[in-house]
């Protein structure tokens, strides 16, 4: 595609391939976490193991996109860590919640 | 993007506290997209905890796939209620059209990520080609959920037989087919509330990032960020557009696959 207007006095830096590879291959890595998660889903039994495994899985994927997508890795240590430390505290609410959902299905049945 | 912003007439004696730094070493805009986005994070985890602890309050359906029937007594199991494909009527092809539309909303995370690659190059067509790409990918994203929506909630040819408390407050039992706030033939009526208000309020942020998506492919095309002299705009969103991949990776793993 070919615009026309041309005020820019920018200057066109010419494509850094190595880059490039990297976006994709990090494209790769994302898709082959995701089939095999679908490929998890089918082939092994549904309980605490899968459960567990489906969420270091996509940890691990949100890792990817964190770091490798939005550059949060390239940025200064306190605003990585200013990024990192509060969801911290959503790994509290996540156990503190499971525990109350368990508690409530005991109580229930 | 940080070496362009040294206001005029700001000399280096100034030190950390004379004005014309910037702190974290991020500019203004970056910065407060990164901190909204921590808000927002927040507001997803809360709904997709809360859609955890509720699910786990239920037992789960746990006998044979090809037995299944909708109750509010059990939660059902993902793979047997998303299971339907457009155009292909009574397939039965679970998770297949979810897969799809991850594959989709990846694919254009990563056309994004070119897109900001190519604006680091203040490379204007690479930018324009890739935004387009990257919103091609987002409405195809938008329309599929339209699709899941719109059969999620007229449902099955069969139905579930449920008993419930309808809203006149009286408990009936009958068919049901698909799904409103009420009820649904799924599962218990949590099940159908939390998928509207999770996945609502992801395709929400979705249909936003298309606009911004949108916005900034124009102003990238007619050359205002030329002219400004620097495609930061385009990292901006781009930090959002990955930030509701994101969360579709949660979405995908809390409500699809567990």
């Amino acid at each position: 595609m070919e615009i026309q207007d041309s005020k820019s006095t920018l200057q066109v830096i010419p494509r850094n391939n190595e880059k490039i590879k990297k976006i994709w291959k990090t494209a790769g890595i994302l898709l082959a976490i995701t089939v095999a998660e679908f490929v998890m889903a089918f082939t092994m039994d549904r309980g605490i193991l899968l459960y567990a495994l489906f969420i270091i899985l996509t940890i691990w994927k949100a890792k990817y996109i964190m770091m490798e997508f939005m550059h949060l890795g390239d940025e200064v240590k306190p605003l990585f860590y200013s990024i990192i430390v509060p969801l911290i505290f959503l790994v509290w609410l996540l156990i503190a919640l499971a525990k109350e959902g368990s508690d409530i299905f005991m109580m229930r049945w | 993007m940080s070496a362009h912003s040294t206001a005029i007439g700001v000399s280096s004696k100034r030190g950390t506290w004379g004005g014309g730094n910037e702190p974290l070493k991020a500019s203004y805009g970056k910065l407060m997209m990164w901190f909204f986005l921590l808000s927002d994070i927040f507001t997803f985890a809360a709904f997709l905890i809360s859609y955890l602890s509720i699910r786990l309050g239920y037992p789960a359906y746990n006998g044979p796939a090809d037995s299944f029937v909708g109750s509010n007594e059990y939660w059902p199991v993902p793979e047997l209620v998303f299971e339907a494909v457009p155009f292909l009527h009574g397939f039965h092809a679970p998770l297949v059209f979810v897969g799809i539309m991850t594959f989709i909303l990846i694919s254009s995370s990563v056309t994004m990520v070119l897109a900001v690659e190519a604006g680091h190059r203040n490379d204007r067509n690479d930018v324009v080609k890739w935004m387009l790409w990257t919103m091609v990918g987002g409405i195809t994203f938008l329309s599929c959920q339209a699709w899941e929506w719109n059969h999620f909630i007229h449902g099955t040819d069969a139905g579930s037989i449920m008993t419930y408390v309808n809203s006149l407050s009286r408990e009936v039992t009958e068919t049901v087919f698909g799904a409103n706030l009420v009820v649904n033939e799924y599962g218990p009526p949590a099940f159908a509330q939390l998928f509207f208000f999770i996945t609502g309020f992801h395709g929400f942020h979705v249909t936003i990032g298309v606009v911004l998506l949108f916005l900034a492919f124009y102003q990238a095309a007619v050359g205002v960020y030329d002219r400004r002299g620097h495609y930061e705009m385009i990292e901006k969103i781009g930090l959002y557009w990955h930030f509701v991949d994101l969360v579709w990776v949660f979405v995908f793993t809390l409500f699809y696959l567990i």
